[in-house]
């Protein structure tokens, strides 16, 4: 055991791909709403609607793009070796995406501040941000899957990950607002969730035959005989959550708001569930079939002084972003601004 | 252009943009948190006025810090791979406590901050304050331990090509740490007063004469004129440790081409680097000698004592800017604390030369940096890894492109900035609190909204 973690087993190593793909998969629920609710806003043509909207991500926002920071901030620290050619590989989409992310972030406040005549450039670079950020980020992971091999095919697939991930975003950030927005603006939201919903299950199984196919190696990993049996689970479960979100998001509104937190909830799992199939396809690579995760990693020092580190800061930091949104519990009110 | 030129402009570009927010918001949140606790003892409700009013300006900062900063951390990646499988065993971990010690906090409490004034008790309010200004600071920590870092390397040893860290409380308090972290925070106080102190100042000449407006102008005034003196004091103190570990870059900050004795200070000059003399020179004599050793004939090592020199000109006239603004700084706090103690009113020009000052902190910033980051060239990391060995191979047409929209972007939103932040000095002129407006318990103003 203690072999596998210090003196060069690559239990560390494994840990740490482990956590960045933790954060990464928090930062695609948390940001994820953000940038689906940012979307969503572009359809939104009421101003006090598109406000609301807004502030109900208002005071989350920030921290949920740190997750990004943290997710590939771990690539950086963990795995220098493969973080310098993956993001080489990625130098213009991920360009892209920091155009959206800068834009989406000002905009937020630029809207609120602006001289009137402003205001609806910047909310309309909010809707765009989000856009450009969510297609990039879902480019990306597409042609990450394929392992940076540029072809047609793998152009036009990353290009169909970018959309499946921008319909993905706007899935949950629908359902965050059936949460946190009462009367017309939740039946809009519902609407909304039902259409993304649609065009998530087509994504996801775009991304689960794609993924497959673009390499022989995932390919046997999935559908070879026991494997196949434990895998199951996966997309057994995955179609239930689909069906049964489906169906409650029929059901609702509900008398006294019951259930509103479900869909979100649903969606959340079935992001987990997406994450751990991708997680098991890729292991033990990092580059998918060009570097392993062990021999991508960091001296082991580094890794140690840096766990030390997450093992202290971590709970505090679970702890307090609990407490934010304990105090930002409850539907988005008006009154949730500062200016 | 090739990609290592490019890749430079745009990481000057994108640091010198991104600069300009957390000096603002380092010390702005410790005003912010000063403006509450005098509200706090007082209940004058104009210090929440000020509170308010300079809130929305930190968030828009902090927006603009934000995302300027992520662009940063992924171009570590796209444009410096080297510079990561070089020294990433020491970067990273740096950089990893800095997302995990300070990002996080000051991200989170932010929200509280910012719109949590109304849902949480007055002393957890205080609280998220105090969290948002000490995770500002914890922040400013870390990454001036990496930069200092990259200037004075130490406690760790090369095997196979990359730095494996031997003692890491070497590493993090390296050289030129505490002399580099306490010029940076002063800096940053210093360009969060004269912004306070040129934004009150703006108001009151368009007429805004309210007690809100006097009271940030002076608070402005005095904090930059006790901040200014320790400033010039520390800046000389980073100086001498320079002189000792990176004297390349004294030597091109002071002109000095050759190792000579009786040093003069050189006023100014247009150095000539390619016949190696500065033009047009107008110098006081020995006083670079007695700055630098204390004594009149003290020996200065010049630019021909060394192998790996800097580009000359861009230190050299980046220095003078800075000091010149630190003297003009010096210069009108003082007239305003002397205006403050005589309990005059301030005089129309004083108050359009504090308008003129409203970006001064700015400008002596950007101008320090460019000193300490180009006095560092040709390394990347003090002579251990050079920049040219560090830069990526994506083609160049792809980062030419980049750049060009990163520069069209930046333009933009700086633009936007100032003229949102003097939009924002004017809007509200005449909705100041009253009385029956606020919460006396909370300091918020009670259901009323007024208009964005």
């Amino acid at each position: 055991m203690m072999d596998y973690f210090f003196h060069g087993g690559p239990g560390l190593p494994y840990l740490f791909a482990f956590l960045m793909g933790l954060s990464m998969l928090i930062y695609g629920l948390l940001d994820g709403y953000d940038l689906g609710v940012g979307i969503l806003s572009y359809l939104e043509k009421n101003k006090q609607n598109k406000d609301t909207m807004i502030a109900s991500i208002g005071p989350f926002w920030d921290a949920n793009e740190t997750w990004l920071v943290l997710g590939i901030g771990i690539l950086l620290i963990a795995f220098p070796l493969a973080h310098g050619i993956i993001l080489s590989n990625l130098y213009l989409p991920v360009f892209l995406m920091l155009i959206g992310l800068i834009f989406r972030g000002v905009a937020f406040d630029f809207r609120a501040k602006a001289k009137d005549q402003y205001k609806k450039h910047w909310d309309t670079a909010f809707s765009a941000g989000s856009l450009l950020t969510a297609l990039a980020q879902g480019y990306m992971l597409g042609f990450y899957i394929v392992g940076f091999k540029l072809t047609v095919e793998t152009f036009i697939f990353s290009c169909l990950v970018g959309v499946s991930l921008a319909v993905g975003y706007c899935l949950i950030g629908a359902n965050w607002l059936i949460m946190k927005t009462s009367d017309q603006l939740q039946k809009k939201s519902i609407r909304w969730a039902k259409f993304s919903l649609a065009g998530a299950v087509f994504c996801i199984g775009l991304v689960s035959l794609g993924t497959p196919l673009a390499s022989e190696r995932i390919f046997s990993k999935w559908f070879t005989y026991p494997n196949i049996l434990f895998l199951l689970p996966i997309p057994v479960l995955t179609g239930t959550l689909i069906l049964w979100m489906r169906h409650i998001l029929i059901k609702l509104p509900l008398k006294n708001d019951q259930y509103c937190w479900l869909p979100f909830a649903q969606t959340a799992i079935i992001a987990a569930l997406c994450f751990i199939g991708l997680g098991y396809s890729f292991f033990p690579f990092i580059i998918p079939d060009q570097m392993l995760i062990v021999q991508a990693s960091s001296a082991n020092e580094s890794l140690i002084i840096i766990l030390v580190g997450v093992a202290i800061v971590l709970p505090i930091l679970l702890l307090y972003t609990f407490f934010s949104y304990k105090i930002f519990h409850g539907k988005a009110e008006e009154d949730l601004r500062y200016d | 252009m090739d990609a290592l030129i490019l890749s430079r402009i745009q990481f000057a570009a994108n640091i010198t943009f991104h600069i300009l927010f957390p000096t603002i918001t380092i010390a702005l949140g410790w005003f912010l948190l000063f403006f509450k606790l005098r509200y706090n003892a007082t209940k004058n409700y104009k210090w929440m006025d000020i509170y308010f009013f300079w809130t929305k300006i930190f968030a828009l900062c902090f927006a603009l810090g934000v995302v300027s900063g992520i662009t940063m951390s992924f171009q570590f990646g796209t444009n410096w791979p080297g510079f990561m499988a070089t020294v990433g065993n020491v970067a990273g971990p740096l950089l990893g406590y800095e997302v995990l010690t300070a990002f996080f906090l000051e991200a989170t409490f932010l929200g509280v901050m910012l719109f949590g004034f109304r849902k949480v008790k007055p002393w957890v309010h205080n609280l998220a304050t105090i969290l948002v200004a000490a995770g500002t600071t914890l922040s400013a920590f870390w990454i001036l331990v990496l930069n200092s870092w990259m200037q004075t390397p130490v406690g760790f040893v090369m095997v196979d090509g990359r730095a494996i860290v031997t003692d890491w409380m070497q590493v993090i308090f390296n050289p030129s740490l505490p002399y580099r972290l306490v010029h940076k925070l002063l800096a940053s106080g210093l360009t969060a007063a004269f912004l306070i102190a040129g934004i009150s100042a703006f108001r009151y000449l368009k007429g805004y004469k309210s007690p809100s407006v006097i009271s940030a102008l002076r608070v402005a005034l005095v904090a930059a004129a006790f901040l200014i003196p320790v400033q010039i004091l520390m800046g000389d103190l980073h100086g001498l440790n320079t002189l000792k570990h990176q004297p390349q870059k004294v030597a091109a900050m002071e002109g000095l081409w050759n190792t000579q004795k009786n040093v003069p200070l050189v006023l100014f000059a247009i150095p000539d680097e390619k016949n190696k003399k500065n033009l047009y020179s107008l110098e006081i004599p020995n006083l670079t000698s007695i700055i630098l050793t204390h004594s009149k004939d003290g020996e200065v090592k010049g630019l021909n004592a060394f192998k790996d020199n800097p580009p000359v000109k861009p230190i050299f006239y980046s220095f003078r800017i800075m000091v010149g603004v630190g003297f003009l700084m010096l210069f009108v706090s003082w007239i305003g604390v002397y205006y403050i103690l005589r309990k005059k009113e301030f005089p129309k020009l004083f108050l359009k030369a504090v308008f003129y000052m409203t970006f001064s902190g700015w400008v002596a910033t950007i101008a320090g940096w460019y000193v300490t980051e180009i006095g560092r060239q040709p390394f990347l990391v003090y002579g251990l890894l050079k920049t040219k060995d560090a830069v990526t191979t994506v083609p160049s047409a792809h980062i030419a492109l980049s750049l060009t929209l990163y520069l069209i972007v930046y333009a933009l939103l700086l633009t936007a900035f100032i003229t949102t932040i003097f939009y924002m000095a004017v809007k509200n002129k005449d909705k100041e609190f009253t009385k029956e407006e606020i919460d006396p318990r909370t300091g918020q103003r009670r259901s009323i909204i007024i208009g964005a």
